[in-house]
C-alpha cells in the first residue's frame, strides 16, 4: 500500500502543559505577593545548607515556606525542618529535575496560608533543570569554591537562566586554592551582567546581603504589583 | 547512556514523553491517529543531548501514536543581540556570551534556548481511508 504523507505545521513548545502551568502558578503568586526562589545547582554546593539558615533567619520576621526535591531520601527535608519553617519534599525517585505539576501538587494539598517568601529547592543537579519553568521570580544558581573555576563554562545551560549567582562556601576558599577572579570572569562570560554574591552559610560571610538581597526584591516585587 | 534511575540525567525522556504528547495531540485533532515523522527545533542552550532525546524516543514511543515514527531533530544555534553593533549574531559557543565582532558582552539571547515541535508528518491515505 502506498503512504501518502503530509506535512501537518504544528509550531508550539513542546513543554507547553509545563509553560502553561507555570505561567498560571506564577499569576497566583503575584496575586498572593509571595516571593518564589528556585534554588539550582550541582549536587553538594550547599543548597541545603544555606537554605536551612535562611528560613530560620527569615522565618522570626516573615512568612517562609520550602519545598525540597530530593531523588531519594528526606535528608534533605529534615535538614530544612530544622529551621522552624514549613517544609515540604518532593521524592522525584530518580528523576533530575522538577517539574511545574509536582510543585502545583504540592502546594494544592498544603494549607499554608498567606506567603512572605517560597523557596524551592530544585534537585541538585547542572544541566537537567534548565527548561523546566516553576513560575519563580528567581532562578537562584549555587556555585561553590570546592567545585573549582571553570564549572560555568562547562555547563552553561543551567547558569544562563540564573538571575543571580551565589558562590557558596567561602570560607573554604583559601584550603581549596580557590581563584576567585577566574571563576568570577567564567561567570560573567556565560551569563554577562548577572548579579553575584559570595556567601558562606557556616562562617555568615556574605548571609546578610543575601537576605537583604531577598528583602529588596520582595519590596520590589510588591511595589511593582501595586502600580 | 540515559538509563532512568538515581543520579540518572532523564530529563530527555520528560521531553520526549512531552514531544510524543504533543504530536499525537495535533495527529487526533486532524483527525490522524499514526504519525510517521517528528520535526522538532532544539536549542543549544536547552541542555538537551540530541542521542539521548532520539534514544529516549525511541524507547517512549511504542504504544503510542508515534510508534515507528522518526525522530528529525534540527539544533538552534545561539543567537544573542549585541548592544554595541545593534546586530543579531550567531555565536560559535555555549561559554563565551560575547560579540564575535566586536567583543562586548552580549546577555540578550535571542535564538538557542528552543524545544520546539514544528511539524509531523502524517499518511493522507489513513484519512481516506477512516
Amino acid at each position: 500500500m502506498m503512504m501518502k504523507p503530509r506535512v501537518l505545521e504544528v509550531r508550539t513548545n513542546i513543554l507547553k502543559q509545563n509553560d502553561q502551568l507555570a505561567r498560571q502558578m506564577r499569576d497566583d503568586f503575584a496575586r498572593q505577593g509571595v516571593l518564589v526562589c528556585n534554588l539550582v545547582s550541582s549536587p553538594g554546593s550547599g543548597k541545603t545548607e544555606l537554605l536551612t539558615k535562611t528560613l530560620a533567619d527569615l522565618h522570626a520576621r516573615y512568612r517562609v515556606a520550602a519545598i525540597v526535591g530530593d531523588l531519594a531520601t528526606d535528608c534533605d527535608a529534615k535538614r530544612l525542618a530544622t529551621s522552624g519553617a514549613p517544609t515540604r519534599q518532593i521524592q522525584t525517585d530518580g528523576l533530575c529535575h522538577l517539574e511545574a505539576d509536582m510543585v502545583a501538587r504540592v502546594l494544592s494539598d498544603w494549607q499554608l496560608g498567606p506567603l512572605d517568601f517560597l523557596f524551592i529547592e530544585n534537585v541538585g543537579n547542572l544541566v537537567c533543570p534548565t527548561s523546566w519553568d516553576l513560575g519563580e521570580d528567581l532562578r537562584v544558581l549555587l556555585t561553590s569554591v570546592t567545585e573549582g573555576e571553570d564549572k560555568p563554562l562547562k555547563y552553561p545551560t543551567l547558569i544562563n537562566t540564573a538571575d543571580l549567582v551565589l558562590v557558596s562556601k567561602v570560607d573554604l576558599a583559601e584550603a581549596v586554592g580557590f581563584d576567585r577572579s577566574t571563576l568570577l570572569a567564567n561567570i560573567q562570560a556565560v551569563r554577562p551582567g548577572v548579579a553575584v554574591h559570595e556567601v558562606s552559610a557556616r562562617s555568615n560571610v556574605g548571609f546578610a546581603a543575601w537576605i537583604e538581597y531577598l528583602e529588596e526584591q520582595l519590596r520590589a516585587k510588591r511595589s511593582a504589583a501595586s502600580v | 547512556m540515559v538509563a532512568p534511575g538515581p543520579g540518572g540525567d532523564v530529563h530527555e525522556l520528560s521531553i520526549a514523553l512531552s514531544l510524543i504528547d504533543e504530536a499525537a495531540g495535533a495527529a487526533r485533532s486532524e483527525g490522524y491517529v499514526r504519525v510517521m515523522r517528528v520535526h522538532a527545533r532544539i536549542g543549544v542552550l536547552s541542555g538537551v543531548v540530541h542521542e539521548a532525546l532520539q534514544f529516549s524516543f525511541q524507547m517512549a514511543s511504542p504504544g503510542t501514536a508515534c510508534e515507528d515514527a522518526v525522530l528529525e531533530i534540527e539544533e538552534v544555534p545561539i543567537q544573542v543581540r549585541c548592544p554595541v553593533c545593534q546586530q543579531v549574531v550567531q555565536l560559535p559557543n555555549a561559554y563565551r556570551f560575547v560579540c564575535p565582532t566586536c567583543g562586548t558582552p552580549t546577555p540578550e539571547v535571542v535564538a538557542g534556548r528552543e524545544l520546539e515541535l514544528v511539524s509531523i508528518e502524517v499518511d493522507d491515505d489513513e484519512a481516506a481511508s477512516a
